[in-house]
């Protein structure tokens, strides 16, 4: 009688180890199930674009005018205006960032370190609609003044703090793969005679090259996704420009201009944005595997 | 000779300046940021304005339904993202030998946290909204927004639970503990402070947020509070950004005053992570 009951527990205990394995298995799963419903919905959508839209005119095309007749959709000003201010934000976010690192990670004590660190992980948790009105509030009334023909949406403005929001990841990264470089390294380039300048630039910045161009493409990636400050700086105007005191328009921000009115499904506007949000995806995807990639060979060497 | 040492170390010292420098900018343009804010919207916090539905008129406009809905967001993004985020992160750590299924898995979710949020919002848009039929409703904003944070969750769950040593959980089977007794009274409890901080910091993400919301279609004109899963919803950061996008200059101090609300909010949650990870870290060591 007994041992029944015990075989019985035993059985029973056996059956919801399996059941609660099974169960996490599902949650882990989740993850590839929303990669597979990523792409698929994107895919239909775009395919039913595709058949009312050559796929040469919208990649080569020069005018996107989604919404007024004529209707045109050539990517290539939408590009435009996301690759200016991803140039810009790159131009803020990478000098300073790798500067920023270099301090942390070879130079400041360690006090230092825990005062600035958590005041970068503020600035990267500061929601981008702030960082929107920041630009519009605050940038482009300064920039304005210096360039008294600048457009109130300009792609400066938007840029700047584009770069300001993807520093903190920059540097934090940087930091890390820097952190990485063993000690003995350093201390073999000072025993050679070297400068902290030198053990800097000449050993600890080769040695974590990869680890810091692998930030420097996530944090680009990043800033091509980047939405809202975008879409409140930058402006609503798609063409094709190379004068970052105008207003352009990003990928990102048409999405939004056009989920923002009342585009009814279905309609080659609906179906645009698929279009338009799986360039996006495919840029950001190539760009994320690269960087992981290269991270990868940069953990191959130090262990 | 000599002077040739000084100019490098006149080099060197040149250079920790110019560091020092730009990790000063980057406090700089915080506090500029926090001052203009501040500067602009103080003055339009008051009572009215937190009790209020939104105006057309400035001086009446309130933030009410938005608090609300992003109460409602951050409650049920909770309950979703949690108990999934925490599950998978147990699976990856736990309970797999490396195989390849695992190996797919971790770079794929590693690549989902890179996907710009506006293509969650794309996917919120096509699969809650319009497959499954949940509409423009607050179920379907928390369902966005959980999927758009669940790598992180999963991501930092999964470095609190590999901090805990192995021979935590060998002690627990040499006393004949399965699997999951370990993981439940053992490994979870201690990787517990970790997999909060984590996951706080992943909720204040998703508060913020606003491209996601924008997609599918949570609106900024809405005179009631959510009373069910299937009620249209309006949060902060859109608030906000309808605000910004006004041509009335009152209603940019009314955003500054909405940033301000929505700031604290985040800036608590913060602050209640660090807490939580520095009061733990004291007693952890191993």
């Amino acid at each position: 009688m007994e041992t029944t009951a015990k075989s019985f527990s035993h059985k029973y205990n056996w059956m919801k180890e399996i059941i609660i394995e099974k169960l996490f298995l599902l949650c882990a799963l989740l993850s590839i199930l929303t990669t597979f419903g990523i792409i698929l919905i994107l895919l239909t959508e775009t395919i039913g674009f595709f058949q009312e839209v050559s796929l040469i005119k919208f990649l080569i095309g020069t005018r996107w005018s989604p919404l007024l007749v004529p209707k045109s959709f050539g990517i290539l000003p939408l590009i435009n205006g996301t690759l200016i201010i991803t140039v810009g934000a790159a131009l803020v976010a990478l000098p300073l960032g790798l500067a920023s690192a270099i301090y942390l990670s070879e130079y400041s004590s360690p006090n230092v370190r825990k005062i600035i660190k958590p005041i970068l992980e503020i600035l990267a948790g500061i929601p981008t609609v702030v960082y929107g009105y920041f630009a519009l509030m605050f940038i482009t009334p300064i920039i304005q003044d210096l360039f008294p023909n600048a457009n109130i949406f300009n792609a400066v403005s938007a840029s700047i703090v584009v770069g300001i929001m993807i520093l903190p990841m920059v540097a934090s990264l940087c930091e890390d793969a820097m952190r990485g470089v063993p000690q003995s390294l350093r201390e073999g380039a000072y025993a050679l005679g070297s400068t902290p300048l030198e053990v800097c630039t000449k050993v600890v910045v080769p040695a974590s090259l990869s680890g810091v161009l692998a930030s420097f493409i996530l944090a680009i990636s990043r800033a091509i996704g980047e939405t809202m400050a975008v879409t409140i700086a930058a402006g609503m105007t798609p063409k094709i420009t190379l004068n970052p005191l105008e207003s352009v328009q990003t990928m990102t921000a048409y999405i939004v201009q056009v989920s923002l009115g009342d585009t009814p499904h279905g309609t080659i506007e609906y179906q645009s944005i698929f279009a338009v949000g799986m360039t996006l995806f495919t840029m950001t995807l190539l760009m994320n595997i690269g960087s992981q990639m290269l991270r990868q060979k940069y953990r191959e060497v130090y262990q | 000779m000599k002077k040739k040492l000084t100019f490098r170390h006149f080099k060197g010292d040149l250079f920790k300046i110019l560091c020092g420098i730009s990790t000063i900018i980057a406090l700089i343009v915080l506090a500029l940021l926090l001052w203009d804010v501040w500067n602009d919207g103080h003055s339009w916090i008051n009572l009215g304005f937190i009790t209020n539905f939104p105006s057309r008129f400035p001086e009446r406009a309130g933030i009410k339904s938005a608090i609300w809905g992003t109460i409602w967001l951050m409650i049920l993004v909770t309950l979703i993202s949690f108990p999934l985020g925490i599950g998978a992160a147990i699976h990856l750590q736990e309970y797999t030998k490396k195989t390849r299924l695992t190996n797919i898995i971790e770079i794929n979710i590693s690549n989902l946290a890179g996907v710009p949020s506006i293509v969650y919002g794309i996917l919120g848009l096509a699969l809650f909204v319009r497959t499954l039929q949940l509409d423009r409703s607050i179920l379907s904003g928390a369902l966005t927004m959980s999927l758009l944070i669940l790598p992180i969750i999963i991501i930092s769950s999964q470095e609190a639970i590999r901090a805990i040593p192995t021979s935590i959980r060998e002690a627990s089977y040499a006393l004949g503990a399965t699997k999951w007794q370990t993981i439940r009274n053992h490994v979870l409890p201690y990787a517990l402070p970790g997999i909060l901080t984590g996951n706080i910091l992943a909720i204040s993400r998703a508060i913020g947020e606003t491209a996601p919301l924008i997609m599918i279609g949570a609106l900024t004109f809405i005179a009631f509070t959510p009373i069910s899963l299937n009620d249209p919803f309006t949060a902060m950061p859109i608030q906000i950004f309808n605000w910004i996008s006004r041509p009335q200059e009152e209603f940019h101090f009314i955003a500054a005053a909405g940033i301000i609300l929505l700031l604290v909010f985040l800036l608590t949650m913060n602050a209640a992570a660090i807490l939580i990870r520095n009061k733990y870290q004291k007693y952890q060591k191993w």
